[in-house]
């Protein structure tokens, strides 16, 4: 049971890293934890956790404005286990008792996450994506059905509430800059509980879509790996690569080296064109980087629209034959 | 090896959807329901491990009267018994109150593998089998692209999906609890066979009376997180919508991709 009293105004932000370099998620959940501290009137304390990790400390302490940096530099935290990263966090969360405790919606925060909070009875809300105050409390927005919605949620009850901010929810150049005092964190037990093996390269990586200035990108609703011909004519004649979105490759009608999202490559081509690609948002952390996107989807609701420059809502088999007359006619 | 595969039944997301009056939800009457897509990879990959190791998949899954339909196509698929967790008491449920819930199902007999899908594709949370795992004192694996169980049974190496296209490799006690990631495997088509002989297959109904659980710890009672209401997200670009014919719409894009954007 909580025998956490949240007597305190004060965020959390537990930071993400990877041998000594902060995941890029990290410093827009720094933006979201300082903001949220704003709107509560209270202060932001950063956790690092790690092994050898006393360069990136102190590059942050000098960097951001927080509270107070806390950090366990542990050589049994060099690997990340859910086991290890629980047990680190646990009993500091109990005892500091933060209002709210903010994390990267990474795929390594989802993995540990929700038995942290669990362990520590406290609130859980995954993926949030901003929050306004309501009659003096905290409403949440999140999104459901795949990105087709958002959601406005709040957390009832009393005691910490662990959450993680979606990436591009808080853009980092919204971080605070100033400095941070930085203290060490109590730790808890530290279990690792798997035997870790090693890391792999998934698809070779034999095609590098990043330094494509043109991508056309295709996600289920293109119909299947025989409807690919036109795509691949309309690549040639704008001179682009072709990419996907995760369930096309999961088919198996492309190679997985072409997969653009938060598993696959992250790209910022000139131009991006999404043909029959839905917009769930591990597609779209990968290319919201682009300069102009161009959204071709039978779906008038299909979110990948709401970050689309350009939108055709039609049919992609009699779209494709025009659009590549039109590419060939105005490149002459 | 006994398998349990918990499933979900969620809106066809392709679907066209539509916001219920009281703003709360979706609206669900005419709504095509299919089983969640992780877990259709989670329920092929426990009958893979069932085969492989001579054992069975008893298939679990929470939610109303519907829910038979894909409970039935688990077993069409092949899973040996069914498990629907159906009670009021049970409905709106956080991931946190839904765990609770499964968690008092699977107590009722030992399995050596528990599986499910990484994530939802409606509420979305990822955080169930987690939480599943937690309630059964069990390690848990979540984005799993590879399991290969070891050791007759003791253990299991698994694959997991890291961000920028790598995976992870480690190895894990069994029991355990694996969430599976969409494309793990290439999920089977249920034959005909396997439809008819689903009809004569277990599968059982309970409601949280039946397994010892306070109607006020599932469902909406038990949650803290409240749904307030859903909405269309507004677009963040301002999208400039083309119309006309395809030829039409075809040629202003690529005049407006010269002209105006001058990207081509």
């Amino acid at each position: 049971m909580s025998n956490a009293t949240v007597s305190s105004n004060t965020v959390w932000i537990v930071l993400q890293q990877r041998d000594g370099k902060l995941a890029r998620q990290s410093r827009e959940a720094i933006a979201a934890g300082q903001k949220l501290a704003v709107a509560i009137g209270g202060k932001a304390e950063a956790v690092l956790l790690g092994s050898g990790v006393g360069d990136l400390a102190n590059e942050l302490a000098g960097s951001c404005d927080l509270a107070a940096l806390r950090v366990a530099d542990h050589p049994a935290l060099a690997a990340y286990t859910p086991g290890a990263y629980v047990g680190a966090l646990a009993p500091a969360i109990r005892a500091a008792a933060p209002a709210w405790v903010v994390f990267p919606h990474s795929y390594q925060t989802v993995d540990y996450f929700a038995r942290l909070a669990q362990e520590i009875d406290a609130g859980l809300l995954p993926e949030v994506t901003g929050f306004a105050t309501e009659d003096g409390a905290l409403v949440w927005t999140r999104p459901v059905l795949g990105g087709k919605l958002a959601a406005r949620a709040r957390v009832r009850g009393e005691g910490t509430v662990l959450v993680s901010v979606q990436s591009g929810s808080f853009p980092a150049e919204g971080m605070a800059a100033g400095s941070a005092p930085v203290e060490p964190l109590a730790l808890g037990a530290i279990a690792p509980d798997r035997e870790i093996l090693g890391v792999e390269e998934v698809g070779g990586g034999q095609v590098d879509l990043t330094k494509a200035a043109i991508i056309v990108a295709v996600g289920r609703g293109v119909g299947g790996e025989d409807k690919l011909g036109p795509v691949r004519e309309l690549a040639a004649a704008l001179g682009a690569e072709i990419g996907a979105s995760r369930p096309v490759i999961d088919s198996g009608w492309l190679e997985r080296d072409r997969q653009i999202g938060s598993s696959g490559q992250t790209v910022a081509p000139k131009l991006y064109l999404a043909l029959g690609i839905s917009g769930a948002i591990q597609h779209v952390v990968g290319m919201k980087g682009s300069s102009i996107v161009v959204a071709i989807n039978k779906d008038p609701e299909a979110p990948i629209f709401t970050l689309a420059d350009y939108g055709i809502v039609g049919d992609l088999h009699e779209l494709l034959p025009e659009l590549i007359a039109a590419v060939r006619e105005a490149k002459g | 090896m006994r398998v349990a595969v918990c499933i979900k039944q969620v809106p066809d997301t392709e679907a066209r959807l539509r916001v219920a009056r009281d703003g709360r939800w979706i609206d669900e009457q005419d709504l095509p329901f299919v089983i969640n897509e992780s877990d259709e990879y989670a329920l092929e990959e426990g009958l893979r491990i069932a085969e492989a190791t001579g054992g069975e998949v008893t298939v679990v899954s929470l939610g109303p009267d519907r829910v038979k339909d894909a409970l039935v196509k688990a077993l069409a698929l092949g899973a040996a018994r069914a498990v629907h967790l159906a009670d009021p008491a049970f409905a709106g449920g956080d991931a946190p109150a839904t765990a609770r819930a499964l968690a008092a199902a699977l107590r009722r007999e030992p399995f050596g593998l528990v599986l499910t899908g990484s994530q939802s594709d409606d509420a979305g949370w990822g955080a169930t089998g987690s939480l599943l795992a937690g309630h059964l004192g069990l390690p848990h694996a979540w984005l799993v692209m590879g399991i290969e169980v070891e050791a007759g049974g003791a253990s299991a190496r698994i694959t997991r999906e890291m961000e920028s296209g790598k995976n992870e490799i480690f190895r894990i006690p069994l029991p355990a609890v694996i969430e599976v990631q969409a494309g793990i495997n290439h999920p089977r088509y249920a034959s005909l066979k396997g439809i008819m002989a689903a009809k004569r297959k277990p599968l059982d109904r309970v409601s949280a009376a039946d397994l010892g659980l306070d109607p006020a710890t599932v469902g909406a009672a038990g949650s803290r997180v409240e749904l307030l209401g859903v909405g269309f997200p507004e677009s963040g670009r301002g999208v400039q919508r083309i119309e006309g014919d395809a030829a039409a719409a075809a040629r202003t894009l690529v005049e407006k991709l010269r002209q105006e954007a001058r990207v081509l």
